[in-house]
């Protein structure tokens, strides 16, 4: 085995520029699922099961069945409907979706896990309940979630590349262009799987560090 | 669709559920040796076991399979065929994961029975295979059953490879039919569906190994299956859950 210095540093260029697009799709995926599980948490909620059981069954189905598929799908179904969307639009759609039905339980265990007294005490001084939700339950459910949320992010973080297969030019797309360019597979893989580790370690420091200040 | 397709999209149901099978054991496999090596004495085990399991944990799993099927070749000079690279990736990265989980539940139990075995003059593989072993693996399903969900999923990764599975014989229908919107429902479901299985035989395994050491079976409330993230608030999962 060889390992060429000369093609890492050419690498390097391209890298950064996956790296950017990697980072674009999980922020912005990060808060499209932030956003959407809210939601579905809150419509579980509702009193009727006419809107929990529709919402179960479809959340349920999207957290069982793979990422990838639901990115084909997205990517070749939608323009037969006549909605086009570039493909990292599609992409950060997909990764929102996907991950929006995890970051549902972790609003809903977080929300199961304010006191009930903090409910009775918003009842008794008589809170509308809108303001129960936003001023009261919200706040402490929010604090206690955001590691959970964190490990999220992180696992999302690990599958950006995936969107690679709807032709998103992230860090493994540019990886693959670049060796199949140049027929150096070795460097560019290398580089690419070292800067996860090093990226999701980073990562996790942050989110405990993070979680200290907040879980108190 | 026409007979010859649904033959191609059978023909990759039964590659998914081939590399479910071997990358589910190797990953059985991993995880177990990985997180029984974090409990050893010694603390060069305990490293090598927890360096692997960061490593691989903190790539993903692409990744990982692009580097077994194009830098491997190149490093150690011989070449797996696609069903086995596919199951040597996935098994080892979703090992990782699952050794976080053994030795979560490792962990986990009371600390009087270890020391009862200590008191009674086990062996330390004693210990692990007669007290430790027995109490900590019906805990360990719910979460492992959760990751072979998301390893099922995982293997859907290998097409990206060419390799001829449900999520690639897809994309051959997609390419004859000119058409996406029926054949990807399909595959959807059919993924949905080997998913519904799994987690119904992960339950009854459960409920037997619960029965093994003379503990009832969980109640059925209204949540369908134990979820990763519920978890994630307990206790036990501060120590299992970590970085994802």
């Amino acid at each position: 085995m060889t390992w060429d210095w000369g093609a890492v540093s050419a690498f390097m260029p391209h890298f950064w520029d996956g790296l950017l697009v990697t980072l674009q799709a999980l922020a912005l995926g990060s808060l499209i699922s932030f956003a959407l599980g809210l939601v579905w948490t809150l419509l579980m909620r509702a009193p009727t099961r006419w809107v929990r059981w529709p919402v179960g069954v479809v959340t349920e189905f999207v957290r069982d069945t793979p990422l990838l598929v639901q990115l084909f799908f997205l990517f070749y179904v939608l323009p037969e409907w006549g909605l086009t969307f570039s493909a990292l639009a599609t992409g950060v759609c997909a990764l929102g979706l996907h991950y929006s039905t995890y970051t549902m339980q972790v609003y809903r265990a977080g929300i199961e896990a304010v006191p009930a007294g903090q409910w009775e005490a918003a009842t008794a001084l008589n809170l509308p309940r809108l303001r129960t939700w936003r001023v009261v339950i919200l706040p402490q459910a929010v604090r206690r979630v955001v590691p959970a949320l964190g490990n999220y992010v992180i696992a999302m973080l690990k599958d950006t590349p995936m969107l690679m297969a709807i032709t998103v030019l992230e860090m493994l797309g540019r990886a693959r262009l670049f060796s199949q360019a140049r027929f150096q597979f070795t460097e560019p893989l290398t580089v690419v799987g070292v800067a996860f580790v090093v990226i999701s370690y980073l990562a996790s420091l942050l989110l405990r560090a993070l979680e200290r200040r907040l879980v108190r | 669709m026409t007979p010859g397709l649904w033959e191609l999209v059978l023909g990759g149901v039964w590659t998914t559920v081939q590399l479910l099978l071997f990358s589910a054991l190797l990953a059985t496999a991993v995880s177990f040796a990985a997180g029984i090596a974090r409990t050893h004495r010694r603390w060069v085990v305990r490293f090598l076991a927890g360096l692997y399991t960061e490593v691989f944990r903190g790539t993903s799993a692409l990744v990982m399979i692009f580097w077994v099927f194009f830098v491997l070749p190149v490093a150690v000079g011989w070449q797996l065929v696609p069903m086995w690279a596919g199951t040597l990736a996935l098994g080892l990265t979703y090992g990782a994961y699952g050794a976080e989980i053994v030795r979560g539940a490792l962990a986990a139990v009371e600390p009087a029975q270890r020391e009862g075995g200590v008191a009674l003059g086990f062996t330390p593989w004693q210990r692990l295979r007669l007290i430790l072993l027995p109490q900590a693996l019906p805990e360990m399903i719910p979460p492992l059953s959760n990751l072979l969900v998301e390893l099922l999923k995982g293997t859907a990764l290998v097409s990206v490879m060419g390799m001829g599975d449900l999520t690639f014989s897809a994309n051959l229908v997609r390419l004859a039919l000119q058409q996406s919107a029926e054949i990807y429902t399909y595959v959807l479901l059919i993924y949905f569906a080997i998913a519904f299985l799994l987690t119904r035989l992960m339950r009854g395994l459960e409920r037997r190994l619960k029965a093994n050491v003379g503990k009832a079976a969980p109640r059925r409330t209204a949540a369908r299956r134990p979820r990763p993230a519920d978890a994630g608030t307990k206790p036990v999962d501060a120590a299992v859950g970590g970085m994802r």
